[in-house]
């Protein structure tokens, strides 16, 4: 019944508000990303295999993006290295 | 001056041949010059939803490639004066269309005197679509109330900004509309379809019409005739309302809620 439907329907969120929580943060991540330079992925591969020459490390590891902040961009790397040196 | 106008969604089924055709079909019936371009090679469909797919000799890719003239592969429609199609072509090759050839027939058609080249992308984001949009002034952007198909807008909306021809130039950059296509308002006020703002709100683009879920899209195709030629429809009325705002004017939206029912009917009654 509509009547029951309604009254219980209130206690859990409505499937849109779903659709569109979970659109605004994908969207957000999208757009940046579409905004990075095209050579982003290509320099990313090259630093990785640098990096690979001294240290054994997950290819999934390395972080790489570009920001603005304060007016500046900003390249940022992000690398764990692994435990155990060499 | 002529105006250049893509249809296009990122995503497939969302409507972009169903508005095409019945954008292009109401802006010949307020008097202008309108040729209608399939982009989708290999997979042609205007000319079957145009009702006009056994009077295709020559297409599109035949234009391009110098096989035909513009004049002999214009299917002229017999319903409404002013209106011309070209239809995609079926070949396999997906490298027929190229930069330089699309251009040419843009501006052979813009030299012939029509008003507005409305260009019916194909879906994806691969050679076609960037090509259907590459020449665009204005941009209409046919989206579902729906996840998938609002991601794959906004993916559109993106190489619209960095890759048509006025970004890459500089120019003023093309005008983007919104058409949200099979939209139930029941559904949305019962909080299960993302409403018309909603979509705004994700897209930030303006929105030019609403056109609601309709039995009467399918008949249409069914039988040839863009459905905007149904003027009884919801959904002809919405494509009218899209066209007259297209040209200017100030008309509420409609369709945007549920037909009434009793309250009895409301509380107790099927859904």
């Amino acid at each position: 019944m509509a009547l029951l439907d309604y009254l219980l329907g209130q206690r859990k969120k409505k499937s849109a508000h779903l659709a569109k929580d979970r659109l605004q943060i994908l969207l957000a991540h999208e757009r940046t990303e579409a905004k990075a330079p095209d050579y982003l992925p290509k320099m990313r591969d090259e630093i990785l295999q640098v990096i690979a020459k001294y240290v054994d490390i997950d290819q999934e590891q390395l972080k790489i993006s570009i920001d603005e902040e304060n007016g500046f961009e900003v390249l940022e790397l992000n690398l764990v290295l692994p435990d155990e040196k060499r | 001056m002529s105006k250049v106008i893509v249809v296009t969604s990122g995503k497939g089924g969302v409507g972009k041949t169903t508005t095409s055709a019945s954008f292009s079909t109401a802006l010949a019936m307020k008097g202008h010059k309108v040729a209608v371009i399939d982009f989708d090679v290999g997979l042609r469909n205007l000319d079957l939803i145009m009702g006009v797919e056994r009077r295709v000799v020559y297409d599109f890719v035949n234009v391009v490639q110098g096989e035909a003239s513009l004049k002999q592969a214009l299917i002229k429609d017999k319903r409404i004066e002013g209106l011309y199609i070209l239809a995609a072509s079926q070949t396999r090759d997906k490298d027929a269309l190229t930069l330089e050839g699309v251009e040419k027939v843009i501006n052979d058609l813009k030299a012939d005197g029509f008003d507005y080249i409305i260009c019916d992308s194909p879906a994806g984001i691969e050679k076609g679509a960037q090509l259907a949009l590459y020449f665009a002034d204005e941009a209409i952007v046919v989206t579902n109330p729906e996840v998938s198909s609002v991601r794959d807008s906004d993916r559109i909306l993106g190489i619209l900004q960095a890759k048509s021809r006025r970004a890459e130039m500089g120019e003023d950059p093309v005008v983007e509309h919104l058409v949200l296509t099979r939209y139930n308002p029941t559904r949305v006020t019962a909080g299960e379809m993302l409403s018309k703002d909603d979509v705004v709100d994700l897209l930030s683009i303006k929105l030019l019409g609403v056109v609601p879920e309709s039995q009467e899209v399918l008949n249409a195709s069914n039988s040839g005739e863009p459905v905007v030629l149904n003027h009884d429809s919801d959904a002809a009325q919405a494509y009218v309302d899209i066209v007259e705002r297209f040209l200017g004017a100030d008309k509420e939206h409609r369709f945007l809620t549920e037909e009434k029912k009793g309250w009895l009917n409301k509380l107790f009654g099927k859904k």
